[in-house]
């Protein structure tokens, strides 16, 4: 039993899914924890899409969605109804032989890695997506990827941690020192050890950290339930997820548990203000409409923004931050936050206690150099 | 289908604030537009009268706004701004980017709902609900109607409905008497809404109107079959078909907001000349404070002179105006919400009807922010309008900023709003 | 009824007055429900005004219109999902 009541093992800084995940796995361990929120359900989790997937960009981004996806297919049970968890599954749709070769190769690579995938011809992507545009090719239908509710699962893991004597305080951290945290409204937590997991946020506390906010719209209609059954995306999304020009969008349409459609996706650099661009907001549904063109009549109810902390080489910093001491990060972690959360609060936890983590962690790692491109 | 069209001056809502306002803008000689979600002008209080209007003011008006050439765009909903100086529209059969030098807001009021147990029941409706269905050519003859709630509106919503035939059985003002007799007194002060006062007194004779009395909670299988109101330490049940009950009126502010025009304290701030903070936009009626018919004619006047121009002719109804300057504030204290009402609704009463969120989900929350995302409280179709005002009485919550669109709208509304914009990043796209 | 209009609620046939609102028309069908909400309660118009969509109907195929704010056209199918 500490004698200070702000005297922590870990102080974690930011408790949005990524945050809260961290939490939950260190105060599980028995250690004595403390999150710090300076804006509940204000970042990047309450604006994302919720679509928990895998991703074959580059062999570690693979490694942790992968991982963090069977994590949360473990969860599964627990979850409250409010989390929606929906295995719905993705399917990545060609429009043309080259994205069907790419179909191919997807299903190759997954297929190689123990993911199951299933090619759908044009008669089984009709049946299987009816108000899909006529002419398309394929598609690989991708069944263990699931969407969920993302403030509500931010919620539920919070709620775990406190459960086990993790401590929250609504504040806002203002200084990051080797013994622990400074806090805006006074008073300090100590320490031995801080993660920063304050997304966009993140290189404010932790100068040098390099990261640049990555915009994107999202619109949800009315409900229109059974119109759309799986997650759907466009091969393009790939080129626009990891491309590194200033403006790009791609299809990717989302059934809610409700029967509302969330449409995206759209990427920019940097525009700071979160107001709406209609512009942004006008070529992502034109697109969405060219895929499934019965969206144009359909409600649109809401637009909002978000910001997605994005680094160089298309990968999250998780690890010990070189320079400090005793601060590790868990940010960074681009349109995959909660896709990956789990497994960050999991690798995070497994390096804090000298244990073998199940995915190598170095390629995620802090003080790797991020000039040096992935395959 | 885009359109896009040009005018001096737009007006945005077509009740009598918005009929005003163009009136004497167009009088300047000034090509005038209104834009109005409705199929036809009137607002609230004079809807369904355009062919045949129920009193002379109402005839004056509608005259002189269709005398002087003001184009009435009939169900155009505006949801978003495009640029300075032009609103983006939606309209049943496409877009329409409207063009203006002056903008002049009348967007008018809603009324005010507060949940009790069975407020969800068919046939619960609001006071100018129920009032604006009879008027849109629903048959309200014969049936028992109970009118409740607050505010001025409940004596005409109930003497319209005894005139078109319906049994109405009383009437639940939730105000004491003793907040009402500072107001009646100060009547006298306007003779003519003494004498609307008494001729309305006159036409309810026979209906009980009970002050301090409220609705507790509404009870019917499949639809409404009666409520239950207290007054005091007394409870009782009224059969009746419908209830109509609402609670005053707040004003609706959401396209003011969007266009950064200071709102403090849920009301449009604007200058003498009924100049918002922004330059170039007006505002005028309910918007600025909820202060009735008149006062909205004469705010509806001074805007549409000062966007014409004619600053003398806007002068010289400030002392009219000025009188019933008064009048919102009165009201205000008159009608003021009682904090028993706070206790009407159950922890399992909804409160959000878009999501079907309950009062005790949403207690949960510290703000509406975290309530929002985390319950999806005010993130359905009515976009808060319903909720919000009865959250800010419950639980003191705040609204928060506002976002296009402003009201939904059909995707290809959202496409078709930046439509030469799409085009070339559409293209580029493709490219890349 | 001198000036009316034909349609169809439910796919029953009803006269109403011209300048009517869909809303109306469906209350004058003898319909007080006129959807479900989305935890299944039944609803109907509350507002009047086209702010509370508490009112939505199929028109023509269409989803999710404001009955209250539609005016009844010659013809027209008003389909409730209840």
């Amino acid at each position: 039993m500490s004698s200070n009541a702000n005297t922590y093992d870990v102080v974690i800084i930011g408790a949005g899914i990524v945050g809260a995940a961290c939490a939950r796995e260190c105060a599980r361990a028995g250690l004595r924890v403390a999150a710090v929120e300076a804006d509940y359900v204000g970042g990047a989790t309450s604006a994302g899409m919720g679509h928990i997937v895998v991703m074959d960009d580059s062999e570690p981004q693979f490694a942790l969605t992968r991982y963090s996806q069977q994590l949360w297919h473990e969860l599964a049970p627990e979850l409250p109804p409010d989390v929606e968890y929906m295995a719905c599954g993705t399917l990545w749709i060609a429009a043309d032989e080259q994205e069907m070769q790419e179909v191919r190769r997807k299903q190759q690579y997954y297929g190689a890695r123990r993911v199951p995938t299933e090619i759908l011809d044009p008669r089984a992507l009709y049946e299987a997506e009816p108000h899909l545009r006529p002419g398309l090719v394929g598609a690989l239908l991708v069944p263990e990827d699931l969407v969920i509710y993302a403030p509500c699962a931010a919620r539920f893991l919070m709620r775990q941690a406190r459960a086990h004597s993790c401590d929250l305080y609504l504040d806002r951290v203002t200084e990051i020192r080797d013994d622990g945290v400074v806090l805006q409204k006074g008073g300090t937590l100590s320490a031995g050890t801080v993660i920063n997991a304050a997304g966009t946020w993140a290189p404010e506390l932790t100068p040098g950290l390099e990261m640049r906010p990555r915009k994107g719209h999202l619109i949800i209609t009315d409900r229109y339930p059974g119109f759309v059954r799986h997650q759907l995306v466009e091969l393009g999304y790939l080129k626009s997820a990891h491309v590194l020009t200033a403006e790009s969008f791609a299809f990717n349409v989302q059934p809610r548990v409700t029967g509302q459609l969330l449409i995206g996706s759209s990427r920019q650099f940097g525009v700071e203000g979160k107001g709406i661009d209609n512009h942004i907001v006008a070529g992502m549904l034109d697109r969405a409409c060219e895929y499934l063109p019965e969206l144009a009549k359909m409600s649109a109810i809401r637009c909002w923004t978000g910001f997605r902390a994005a680094t160089a080489d298309k990968l999250p910093v998780i690890g010990k931050c070189p320079s400090r001491k005793n601060l590790y990060l868990a940010t960074g972690h681009e349109g995959l936050g909660i896709t990956t959360s789990l497994a960050t609060g999991r690798l995070l936890l497994d390096h804090l206690l000298h244990r073998t983590p199940a995915i190598p962690l170095e390629p995620y790692s802090p003080s790797r150099d991020m000039e040096v491109a992935h395959a | 289908m885009s359109e896009r069209r040009e005018f001096d001056v737009l007006v945005v809502g077509g009740g009598p604030a918005g009929i005003a306002a163009a009136c004497c803008a167009a009088d300047a000689a000034l090509h005038v537009a209104i834009a109005d979600d409705n199929p036809s002008l009137g607002g609230q209080i004079w809807r369904g009268e355009s062919a045949s209007p129920s009193t002379k003011e109402a005839t004056f008006w509608y005259q002189r706004v269709k005398g002087l050439g003001v184009e009435h765009l009939a169900g155009t909903r505006v949801f978003a701004q495009s640029e300075a100086h032009t609103l983006i529209a939606e309209t049943d059969s496409g877009v329409c980017d409207i063009a203006f030098q002056n903008l002049i807001l009348a967007t008018g009021a809603r009324e005010r709902f507060l949940p009790f147990p069975g407020w969800t029941l068919p046939n619960v409706m609001g006071a100018g609900g129920l009032q604006a269905l009879a008027k849109s050519g629903w048959n309200v003859r014969g049936r028992k109607v109970v009118v409740a709630g607050t505010g001025p509106l409940l004596l005409a919503v109930a003497a319209h409905l005894k005139q078109y035939g319906a049994d109405l059985r009383l009437i639940a003002e939730q105000a004491s008497w003793q907040q009402l007799v500072p107001f009646t007194i100060g009547l006298w002060r306007q003779p003519s809404k003494l004498k609307d006062a008494l001729s309305l007194r006159r036409q309810l004779l026979g209906v009980p109107y009970l002050t301090s009395c409220w609705p507790v909670a509404a009870e019917g299988k499949h639809k409404l079959e009666s409520v239950t109101l207290r007054r005091g330490a007394r409870t009782w049940s009224v059969p009746c078909d419908y209830l109509a009950c609402g609670f005053h009126l707040v004003p609706n502010t959401e396209l003011a907001a969007l266009l950064s025009c200071a709102v403090e304290n849920g009301r449009v701030r604007v200058d003498d000349l009924q100049q918002t903070t922004v330059p170039g936009i007006y505002c005028a009626g309910e918007p600025t404070g909820i202060g009735g018919l008149e006062l909205s004619l004469l705010e509806g006047q001074i805007a549409g002179y000062a966007a014409a121009g004619r600053l003398d002719s806007a002068r010289c109804l400030f002392a009219d105006r000025d009188k019933m300057r008064r009048f919102p504030l009165a009201l205000e204290r008159a009608f003021a919400l009682r904090p028993e009402l706070k206790e009407s609704p159950q922890p399992e009463t909804l409160v959000c009807r878009c999501e079907d969120v309950s009062l005790s989900r949403l207690r949960e929350h510290a703000s509406w922010r975290a309530a929002k995302l985390l319950t999806r409280c005010g993130m359905g179709p009515c976009q808060g309008r319903v909720c919000g005002p009865a959250l800010q009485f419950l639980l003191d919550w705040k609204p928060e900023s506002v976002r296009p669109p402003v009201f939904p709208v059909r995707v290809e509304s959202l496409i078709a709003a930046s439509s030469t914009d799409s085009e070339t990043l559409h293209n580029a796209a493709l490219r890349s | 009824m001198r000036d009316a209009v034909q349609m169809k609620v439910n796919g029953i046939a009803i006269r109403v007055p011209r300048g009517s609102t869909v809303a109306a028309a469906v209350l004058l069908a003898g319909r007080s429900a006129f959807r479900r909400s989305v935890s299944g309660e039944l609803r109907g118009p509350l507002c009047g005004m086209g702010i509370c969509f508490e009112c939505r109907v199929a028109v023509d195929g269409q989803l999710h219109v404001r009955s209250c704010q539609m005016l009844c056209r010659e013809g027209m199918e008003v389909t409730l999902s209840e």
